[in-house]
């Protein structure tokens, strides 16, 4: 754990695993309130953001990006709605219509524009580029003190921990409003809590969080970390105070794990190359779920689901 | 635009029409059989299927190369992605069966996990020896551009089995998709035509890989289904004009993409069909935005309509400004607000329906019938002749506005 693991390894697992506490955080809700595939639509419609604000700014660069980004979730939320609304369309289908035609208009933009020649293409939009944000001037452990070597460390870094902060902070600040919201929106109601406001809220913060995780992760990635480490920890206890620590667990296990398996596991093998680390998160996230699902003391359902399992 | 009415009749060469030939089959099979996943209310399984084909693509280049064969081909490619396709499948029913957790979860988490897998496979080929031209990327967005004839083959022949196969099984799966317990009862084994449903929308999945790659064939399981249903009530039908939406939308937007340069098959095929269905949305005869709206004006006119003349019988001045346009419109009223004789006269019949009214809900206290009073039906639509002569009876002679003389 010397000097190279610093340069090469930390910043890389640090913002994976902030990007995946920022998505899991709001994944327990979406969960919770079976809108776990809002993240699969959010993450889809993150491409045609980035290419609108491109196509407007002209220039490659984080910020107008991330705007553009959230803008397009903040877009395909209003359009799903209105879709479901108008059409009297059930949501799972409304959500499909919204975010393949988002996400063909997106892939049809970048064709057409001939932004090839930039950095800005649909494999680094899915699949993320972890590997590649390392912390060029770092020299060991000390240089966590030095100003000069910390100034350089990936802009990223500092990108996914003001939102993992914000939505952390936002869970706390609407805690016992979301705890009501998502078991009991009628009684929410009746509290005079204004449930539906608090629905799009969750659904912006869900948005915030892709878009930053999407800038280090890539967009499809994202929903893994939305979805898989609520699951798990959804089956490891009742209590939703648990199941956030839980799943906050998973996720940084999922992220450590799955960026050591995709970085030494190869060599491991004896090969020669590291393998995505965006997908490794992915999969070992999807590992962790699955063994919750074989051995999690909470797994099955109580009552009326128990005789269905049963058949 | 020349060349985009030759591709349209065929004429832009060889291959452009065997892909919009191709085209048409596979969105007319997407489109049907995906009717049944969205009256199931499973339509985002198709969207973990699609992802749950990756890995599969992946795994087979690694096994074919190391079996020392080429890793390009297609069937087995194909072959290779319905496998995991497969799996994905089993597994969301399998989580959804034996845990708490719910399908949006369980289609998530495959989804998510699956693609995964798959781009790690992907990083993997690309570091092989035979691995770096592999353009397995093609299948993430579909490619037409380098479509083999073999390619088009197998999307025309497996098209025309996939709708043959949803042709066959369309009485089953309507059942089902429906009312699944009504059909457990009749004797269907649910489960098994739910997973052959499924089986199905994954073959169409696979064989529309290489048209409109694993992300967009999501969409041309989805947007025909809810496309359709804006035009009927009755679920053959909706197979069916799915079936249209989607063969009509794979078919022109294989020939705009043959003759406009830069303009990749499948996100216009999908942007084809969200025309289709953002027409269907605005302007479908019972369940559109448009005609939800005419209605809404018609209903409004009739109770205002309603109102004025009631007005105009006990006297009462009007002050609401569009009942008086209305009543103007119609001749009922001049200018200044006197009623004319038409007016005089519809007046009385509205206010003499009225008091029929308030005998019937007197003498009936049947709600099937009485409930029907909403100020706008007249009573001759509700009660027959007899009965409206008896409440006649009771309320006296017809009489002018005015009150009885």
């Amino acid at each position: 754990m010397g000097a190279e693991f610093v340069q090469f390894s930390l910043t890389p697992i640090l913002i994976g695993s902030l990007a995946a506490i920022a998505c899991a955080l709001p994944g327990n809700f979406l969960i919770l309130r079976r809108q776990a595939l809002i993240g699969d639509a959010i993450s889809h419609v993150v491409l045609p953001g980035i290419v609108v604000a491109f196509l407007i700014t002209g220039i490659v660069s984080a910020i107008p990006m991330l705007i553009g980004a959230a803008g397009a979730a903040i877009v395909s939320v209003i359009l799903i709605e209105a879709v479901k609304r108008l059409g009297r369309i059930e949501p799972g289908a409304a959500m499909g219509v919204v975010f393949t035609t988002l996400f063909a208009g997106g892939v049809l933009l970048l064709e057409q524009s001939d932004t090839s020649s930039v950095h800005l293409d649909v494999e680094h939009a899915l699949m993320g580029n972890l590997e590649s944000l390392i912390w060029f001037r770092a020299e060991g452990w000390h240089s966590l003190l030095d100003p000069a070597a910390l100034a350089t460390l990936p802009p990223e870094l500092g990108r996914i921990a003001i939102a993992c902060a914000l939505v952390a902070l936002l869970t706390m600040v609407f805690w016992r409003w979301l705890k009501i919201a998502t078991f009991d929106e009628g009684f929410a109601q009746a509290l005079g809590i204004p449930a539906t406001a608090l629905g799009f809220g969750l659904v912006i913060t869900a948005a915030i969080a892709a878009v930053a995780a999407f800038d280090a992760v890539g967009s499809i990635i994202v929903i893994a970390m939305f979805i898989c480490p609520p699951a798990a920890a959804r089956l490891m206890t009742n209590r939703l105070e648990t199941q956030i620590w839980w799943s906050i667990a998973f996720a940084i296990l999922s992220a450590v794990l799955g960026y050591v398996f995709a970085g030494y596991g190869p060599l491991w093998f004896g090969a020669q190359n590291a393998v995505s680390a965006a997908g490794m998160i992915a999969a070992v996230s999807g590992v962790i779920l699955g063994l919750a699902c074989l051995y999690g003391p909470h797994r099955s359902r109580i009552g009326v689901g128990r005789e269905d399992a049963a058949v | 635009m020349n060349s985009f009415f030759s591709a349209l009749l065929l004429q832009a060469g060889y291959n452009a029409a065997l892909v919009a030939i191709g085209a048409a089959l596979l969105g007319f099979a997407a489109g049907a059989s995906g009717t049944f996943l969205f009256l199931r209310k499973r339509a985002l399984v198709s969207d973990a299927v699609a992802h749950a084909t990756l890995p599969g693509v992946g795994l087979a280049f690694i096994l074919m190369v190391a079996l020392g064969g080429d890793g390009r081909n297609l069937v087995g490619l194909l072959i290779g992605s319905a496998i995991t396709a497969w799996l994905g499948l089993l597994l969301i029913e399998w989580m959804t069966r034996r845990t708490r957790l719910a399908e949006d979860a369980a289609i998530g988490a495959v989804l998510g996990v699956f693609f995964g897998l798959g781009i790690v496979l992907l990083t993997v080929i690309q570091t092989m020896s035979s691995g770096r031209q592999a353009g397995l990327e093609s299948f993430l967005l579909g490619s037409t551009a380098g479509m083999l004839f073999q390619d088009a083959l197998v999307i025309a022949v497996g098209g025309t089995l996939a709708v043959l196969s949803t042709w066959l099984l369309r009485r089953p799966m309507t059942l089902v998709a429906f009312d699944a317990d009504y059909a457990a009862a009749m004797g269907y084994n649910v489960r098994r035509i739910d997973l052959l449903m499924m089986g199905l929308v994954m073959a169409v999945t696979v064989i529309g890989l290489k048209l409109v790659g694993l992300i967009l064939i999501v969409a041309m399981l989805i947007i025909p289904p809810v496309t359709a249903r804006f035009w009927t009530e009755r679920s053959h039908k909706v197979v069916w004009i799915a079936g249209a939406v989607g063969a009509v939308s794979g078919y022109v937007g294989a020939a705009i993409s043959a003759s406009v340069p830069a303009a990749p098959t499948g996100p216009i095929i999908v942007l084809m069909t969200a025309a289709l269905f953002a027409l269907s949305l605005l302007f479908a005869p019972v369940r559109g935005v448009a005609a939800a709206i005419l209605r809404h004006r018609s209903f409004q006119r009739r109770v205002h309509m309603r109102q004025g003349l009631l007005a105009l019988s006990r006297q009462e001045p009007i002050r609401e400004p569009y009942t008086l346009r209305l009543l103007t419109r119609e001749g009922l009223i001049r200018p200044d607000g006197v009623p004319t004789d038409t007016g005089r006269a519809q007046a009385a019949k509205v206010s003499r329906d009225e008091r029929r009214w308030d005998i019937a809900r007197q003498v009936h206290q049947d709600a099937g019938l009485t409930g029907r009073y909403d100020g706008l039906t007249p009573i001759e639509e509700v009660f027959t002749p007899d009965e409206i002569d008896e409440f006649d009876r009771r309320i006296g002679k017809p009489f002018a506005v005015g009150g009885p003389a």
